[in-house]
């Protein structure tokens, strides 16, 4: 792929990152998110927040799978996409569904285990989107850098958790992001048990 | 504010459904943002009532303002139709509720079925304005159409064994697609003490907005008992059973740790997961606070004065 030809699938991948935001605020605007508008906002920012942290987590499989290096360079792009629609949810969670109520917030936070595993993955996410440029990694090193960004193999089990345990009863939802992310974890696992035994004669 | 006074004016005296469904649509398609136009939402009137003739204005009822037609009947919990709570408006059209019958039995001297006509011509029909607080954390207030449950009860005389009655919702996978799938223990359950079926705010309910219910709001008989949560106004029923036991309910045998048998509206007792204390009402930003018993303190606190709340939640 040219550099050209790279430069505008960036582009291109940006806006439709952008995409569901664009759909979820048209959808506010023009009464279309039916009759709780802010549930169908907050979860909507949420379903996308998992799904982009899924994405993010695909790209080093189908980088390996297909061969295309060049996938890589986009992984940093869906990351602080992961990050921004995280930011949007919380937001929407504490002004519009809560407006401001740091007493019954904190409350939510401590007492309720699925909004305590949400907020964890939350604040987990904020050293990875904040260190995700060059001079992080050169100011802390690759290994280092790696190290921490490790972390997001346990912001993703919360976030799929969250999601589990939000749900009233039907956990067809939670169960099908879970399987998801099951199998972009084991993959990778099982990757580093291969690379750890002698290669067969 | 307590259900108390009658409603100053009856929904189905002012405005004609067609009146206002049509001041939607012209609002809608006025809008700087509806760009689509005003066809689209008459698919949705498929499974719209029948007007109620002759209703008159119940005893009790809230004077709140009502939460609007559409959304009464596109935001509902009606786990035979599906999870999702845009789910029963799209496929509650199967449940095509002509004939239907009510078995009525158990311990009582005069058990019966009842079908559908005698259940309407049983006693007149009252208009009343009540709260409907979810346990999900949000709240409408709808306009229903129906009578005292105790007005049936009276009729089939219940025996001095009969403590508890249970209601048994339809379930049929060829009607309501959401059984197929096993979310709760088919058929839907529900139950409630004698004394509070006989409450007189426990209405048998035929309609709202003063037409036949819609089949996702419970076409065509269910029961709505305002100070409790939402779920245990069972819908589309088939059986009213009187048992001497308490009944195990479908969601307290799918969550015992979250659901009780009682379910009394009560912000000081959270659900385990979230908590009870405020709740959205629908169409509206800001949260309002839960009241005890969803407000009807006055009518039904004295059946529980020896009860812990806490303990019997």
């Amino acid at each position: 792929m040219s550099p050209r030809q790279f430069s505008l699938l960036k582009t291109a991948l940006f806006v439709l990152c952008l995409g569901p935001l664009a759909n979820l605020v048209y959808g506010l605007l023009s009464d279309a998110l039916g009759a709780n508008p802010i549930e169908a906002l907050t979860r909507g920012l949420g379903d996308w927040t998992l799904r982009f942290l899924l994405m993010t987590l695909a790209v080093t499989p189908l980088r390996r799978l297909s061969g295309r290096n060049w996938l890589l360079k986009l992984r940093r792009m869906l990351g602080l996409f992961t990050f921004f629609y995280a930011l949007l949810h919380f937001t929407s969670y504490v002004w519009l569904d809560q407006f401001f109520d740091w007493g019954d917030i904190w409350k939510d936070i401590v007492k309720r285990p699925f909004i305590s595993i949400g907020f964890a993955s939350f604040l987990l996410l904020v050293p990875l989107a904040a260190t995700s440029n060059n001079a992080a990694i050169k100011r802390l090193g690759g290994r280092l850098w790696q190290s921490l960004h490790r972390v997001v193999y346990a912001i993703a089990v919360f976030a799929v958790l969250h999601f589990w345990w939000m749900v009233k009863i039907d956990i067809t939802q939670p169960a099908i992001h879970a399987a998801t992310l099951a199998l972009l974890l084991g993959m990778r696992v099982y990757w580093v048990l291969r690379r750890g035994q002698p290669k067969a004669a | 504010m307590p259900i108390t006074r009658p409603p100053d004016i009856l929904p189905s005296e002012i405005t004609p459904s067609e009146i206002y469904r049509g001041r939607r649509e012209f609002m809608r398609s006025t809008g700087a943002l509806a760009l689509a136009g005003g066809l689209g939402s008459l698919a949705g009137d498929a499974t719209a009532g029948a007007k109620l003739a002759g209703t008159r204005p119940g005893p009790y009822g809230t004077s709140e303002e009502l939460t609007p037609y559409k959304d009464v009947t596109t935001y509902n919990n009606f786990y035979e139709f599906g999870t999702d709570k845009a789910d029963p408006a799209r496929n509650a059209g199967s449940l095509n509720p002509h004939p239907w019958a009510v078995q009525v039995d158990g311990l009582v001297k005069r058990p019966g079925h009842y079908d559908l006509d005698a259940l309407l011509k049983l006693a007149p029909l009252e208009d009343r304005i009540y709260r409907m607080r979810c346990v999900e954390g949000w709240s409408m207030v709808i306009p229903w159409v129906g009578y005292p449950l105790d007005e049936l009860i009276r009729r089939v005389e219940p025996l001095g064994n009969a403590k508890y009655v249970e209601f048994t919702t339809l379930n049929d996978r060829a009607r309501m697609p959401g059984v197929r799938s096993p979310v709760l223990d088919w058929p839907y359950t529900e139950g409630l003490r004698l004394d509070e079926a006989r409450h007189p705010l426990t209405l048998l309910a035929v309609g709202l907005y003063g037409e036949t219910l819609p089949n996702q709001n419970g076409a065509p008989v269910r029961v709505v008992v305002p100070w409790k949560y939402g779920f245990k106004s069972a819908k589309s029923i088939v059986r009213i059973r009187f048992v001497e036991k308490q009944p195990e309910s479908s969601w307290m045998s799918a969550a015992p740790r979250e659901y009780g048998f009682y379910s009394n509206v009560n912000p000081d007792v959270d659900h385990p997961r979230w908590s009870q204390s405020r709740e959205r009402r629908i169409g509206e930003f800001f949260k309002r606070k839960t009241l005890l018993y969803n407000g009807c303190g006055e009518q039904v606190a004295g059946m529980y004065s020896n009860l812990d709340l806490r303990k019997y939640f």
